[in-house]
């Protein structure tokens, strides 16, 4: 859970980003240098801020549905009537990470078209694996007397799940959560191979017409987005932690 | 009253409690002891339901446990464990309330209870309430989870090894400590321990238990005087038998009128602390004080040595 | 007793039963650009055929939903996805009109919802068997073997999948050969470079965070920009550097997608050396310094031993990423499966995409398996050797 930069940075980088996206003209001539026989430097085939937000919030729908869905099988498969399920989803965890997303995305295509929605079953099955995987964890690495002692007290199981083991459990789904979203977000950029409304859009455009820029502030824009989420989330399981004395 | 009655538990082919009956009196301490292995615990949470028994009954205050739901039966007995178990994101106050507001106490009542206890736990509600466990040192921990368990004002206090992570100073205090708590409380209290030298400073009667058998059910001088079988007799240690007997009595039982030297001994301490303080001072006789400091008369080397005799 | 049905039976069943009803087996297509015809699994097979598989498919479900040994509930698994696969070879012989090279016949949802079934059943009983890693990995054989033999039979000749194959065999395996070129060279690579960065790292605590954060960085600037940034830095290399454009060093092509693939391995295999080795049990290493040995011998003969479990595990989660990031390296014409992957984007063909990335997924699929093993044989031995 290591933080990757210091504040200042952080702060700094959010800063730029904004900057670059709301007032891109501000960077042209930075990025001229790159571009050849005139080309444009900033992205003119729509509006960054608006793609950075598509982005955003396909992102955040895929991981949104796969969070539920993840938490969900996780709870059911840590309880005794799913137990039967277990070892197996164990498996399909590790299993499930071998299918590349190129691949879960184009094998989407011919279920529902093309456009933004391959893009977010791709993403949404993507992001599945890290959360329940962490979840598990979570859920099946609590410490054995604290189970006991809300037992003892009298709790019934719903109240155990929603009062012990999901605040304990919630540092390490954060950390799935996380892993899910900084995945999604570069993964994200192949859905433009299916259409999808995403940076993906700017980097295509840039390696169709040979505009080092476009591909360079494409692939900048994701990567600082990925950075400051991975930040915030970090903080937010520190946060987390911090309370439960884990650190 | 505890009636456990021909109580069994089995995992498969193996029997981890055999048919074991015992009654445990209203407000006194039963401690469980045995080697690892021998069924103690499974039997203590039996009595909570967090083990159901595969055949026997086990009755409180004359009401069968098995008609009513376990995690209703729970809420109304106190379950404190070794390693305490305290929820770790939870407020030591938050700890404290949780059978509480699982019983839908108001607010007030809840507040006013946490207070009380955090107290008598001699610590200050203020500055402990809204710590978080990994805060405390390890003896407030274990207060915490005692103060947790009591919470609800339970008649029965189930402890599995309550003290079995403290460090021995700590661990003394703590014994004190509970035998106080069960004056004020009148709390009936099962306690599990494999610890010889617990057993005989805590408990009323002592039930050991080997092989999911219970060998044994006594009090404590009786244990010593008429051991059951060879294996109590081991357990006990034949070493420490006269020490055990000592260590069971207080210096009132063996006030003798007259006066005598030196530091006087309180009429509440053990016999084994009185030969021990007979033994450092070199004297035959040391005077006993009562609890105003008013001598009582004193003991003897002598009437020690007979007390832990073994009776003719 | 009452008969309580295997719970995970119960949702196989339902899955099979799904497979069978209301999904269609198999899609007809004039030819390979127009909308199909779903085929339910009667109308693909000839009479015979067609009542065998759904007869296998309804004594599988009432396999799986009794509670049956595990190694029963594999084999039936197994005889199952068999049928399966040769019936849908079958079923494109049976569809194809005789003399009609322009038709093409793919397995419909229905098909793949009977391999989920059955491969769940597979899974979850080789999960309950617990195989140890010489055995998982004889499993493996022999489900390849399978593959092979259904494929070198001629019994999918029919099929869209292996006549979009037959267009292209030649390139089929030029680009194969790339796609493993370029995932397992750029891990060769980054093995070689990160293993003594990693024990670096290990050594001058200054400079591990420096290190795994600018790594960390990179993974997170997306695959396609990475690819298309090193173009121009390897383009200026190629016109710059003599030699450079002689051994394969180009702006576009192979080299800036090995780099980028290189990049991204390094970040799992240098954290990984570093946890590995930090996680070498102090009393150990006291003692191997107490019996004299040397830092380096103490490195070779202590500590790297009892970390390779977890390098290894480094080793297998950029194996498994490589193979599939690979695919992109089409977009800046790399090469490899992706090729296939795009170009069947592109025409919409869905049997091209499944061309490429089938291959794919086998590929990470088999990867994960045997490295998989490999850790767990190593862990076991450097668990013997911590309790000898």
């Amino acid at each position: 859970m290591s933080r990757w930069l210091p504040p200042f940075l952080r702060l700094g980088l959010l800063a730029l980003l904004l900057a670059f996206l709301f007032r891109p003209a501000w960077f042209s001539g930075l990025l001229q240098p790159l571009v050849q026989d005139g080309a444009p430097a900033i992205y003119n085939q729509g509006d960054l801020l608006t793609l950075t937000l598509l982005h955003l919030r396909t992102v955040a729908i895929a991981t949104l549905g796969a969070t539920v869905v993840a938490i969900a099988l996780a709870v059911l498969v840590t309880r005794p009537i799913g137990a039967e399920f277990l070892p197996l989803s164990r498996s399909l965890v590790n299993i499930g990470q071998t299918f590349p997303p190129v691949a879960v995305l184009a094998l989407a295509v011919p279920a529902v078209g093309f456009g933004e929605k391959p893009t977010l079953i791709a993403l949404f099955l993507y992001g599945l694996l890290p959360i329940f995987e962490n979840a598990l964890t979570g859920l099946t690495t609590l410490p054995p007397s604290v189970m006991e002692a809300a037992r003892g007290a009298g709790m019934t199981g719903f109240q155990r799940l929603v009062r012990i083991e999901i605040p304990l459990a919630s540092p390490v789904m954060l950390a799935g959560i996380r892993l899910s979203v900084v995945i999604g977000l570069a993964t994200a950029t192949i859905g433009s191979t299916v259409a999808a409304k995403t940076l993906g859009e700017v980097i295509i455009a840039g390696l169709q017409s040979n505009n080092l820029a476009f591909v360079l502030q494409g692939g900048l824009v994701v990567a600082a987005l990925a950075v400051l989420i991975y930040d915030a989330f970090s903080a937010l399981e520190r946060a987390a932690a911090r309370r439960m004395g884990r650190i | 009253m505890i009636e456990i009655n021909t109580v069994t538990k089995r995992y498969g082919a193996n029997t981890v409690v055999d048919a074991v009956t015992m009654t445990i009196a209203p407000q006194t301490i039963t401690v469980i002891v045995g080697t690892s292995g021998s069924g103690k615990t499974t039997l203590l949470r039996m009595i909570n339901r967090l083990v159901e028994p595969s055949e026997g009954t086990i009755r409180i205050d004359g009401e069968d446990i098995l008609a009513i739901p376990g995690y209703q039966l729970r809420r109304r007995i106190g379950y404190a464990i070794q390693g305490h178990g305290l929820f770790p994101h939870r407020t030591v106050a938050q700890n404290i309330a949780t059978v509480p507001e699982l019983l839908g106490w108001d607010r007030a009542r809840i507040d006013a209870k946490v207070a009380e206890l955090l107290t008598l736990f001699q610590l200050d509600p203020a500055a402990f309430g809204n710590r978080f466990p990994h805060e405390l040192s390890g003896g407030q921990q274990q207060r915490v989870g005692v103060a947790r368990a009591l919470a609800a004002e339970p008649n029965v206090l189930l402890m599995d090894e309550p003290f079995g992570a403290l460090d021995p100073i700590i661990r003394a205090k703590a014994q004190d400590d509970l035998l106080a708590i069960q004056k004020h409380f009148g709390t009936t209290i099962i306690l599990v321990t494999h610890d010889m030298d617990e057993a005989f400073h805590l408990a009323d009667k002592v039930a050991v238990m080997d092989k999911g058998r219970l060998l044994q059910y006594d009090a404590p001088a009786e244990l010593v005087l008429r051991p059951a079988t060879p294996f109590v007799e081991t357990l006990i240690g034949a070493a420490d038998r006269p020490l055990r007997l000592l260590s069971i009595a207080k210096a009132a039982e063996v006030v003798e009128p007259g006066a005598a030297e030196g530091e006087p001994l309180s009429a509440t301490d053990s016999l084994r602390d009185a030969l021990s303080a007979l033994m450092w001072s070199g004297r035959e006789t040391l005077p006993v004080a009562g609890e105003d400091g008013t001598i009582l008369g004193h003991v003897s080397l002598q009437a020690l040595l007979q007390r832990a005799a073994r009776p003719q | 007793m009452r008969f309580r049905p295997d719970k995970l039976g119960v949702v196989i069943a339902a899955l099979a039963l799904c497979g069978v009803l209301l999904a269609p087996f198999s899609l007809f297509r004039a030819n390979r650009i127009v909308p199909g015809e779903a085929k339910s699994l009667l109308d693909s097979l000839p009479a015979w055929a067609g009542l065998l598989l759904l007869a296998a498919v309804i004594a599988a479900s009432l396999v799986a939903l009794a509670r049956s040994p595990a190694v029963v509930r594999l084999a039936v698994a197994a005889v199952c996805l068999v049928a399966l696969l040769l019936g849908i070879g079958l079923a494109a012989l049976h569809l194809t009109p005789p003399e009609n090279s322009y038709a093409r016949v793919s397995p419909a949802s229905g098909f793949w919802l009977l391999c989920f079934a059955f491969a769940l059943l597979a899974a979850d009983a080789i999960t309950r068997l617990k195989p140890k890693p010489l055995a998982r990995i004889l499993f493996l054989a022999a489900a390849l073997l399978v593959i092979a033999f259904v494929l070198l039979s001629g019994s999918w000749d029919e099929l869209s999948l292996l006549k979009e194959y037959a267009n292209r065999a030649e390139t089929f395996w030029l680009e194969a050969g790339r796609h493993v070129m370029l995932a397992l060279g750029s891990l060769l690579a980054a093995v070689v470079a990160g293993l003594p960065l990693g024990i670096l790292c290990h050594r001058t605590p200054a400079l591990r965070g420096a290190v795994l954060n600018s790594l960390n960085i990179v993974q997170t600037i997306p695959s396609i920009a990475l690819f298309g940034i090193l173009i121009a830095p390897l383009g200026w290399i190629a016109l710059n550097v003599p030699g450079a454009a002689a051994i394969g060093i180009r702006g576009i092509g192979m080299a800036p997608a090995f780099v980028a693939l290189f990049l991204y391995s390094l970040l799992p295999v240098v954290a990984n050396t570093v946890v590995g080795l930090g996680g070498v049990p102090r009393d150990v290493n006291e003692a191997a310094r107490g019996l004299g040995m040397t830092d380096s011998q103490r490195l070779w003969r202590v500590e790297f031993p009892l970390a390779l479990p977890v390098i290894l595990t480094g080793v297998r989660i950029v194996l498994v990423q490589n193979i599939g990031l690979a695919t992109i390296a089409a977009l800046i014409g790399g090469g490899g499966f992706g090729v296939f992957v795009f170009q069947g984007i592109g025409q919409t063909a869905m049997d091209l995409v499944l061309l490429g990335a089938a291959p794919t997924v086998l590929l990470a699929f088999v990867a994960a398996i045997v490295l998989d093993a490999l850790i767990d044989m190593n862990a076991k031995a450097s668990n013997r050797k911590t309790t000898a």
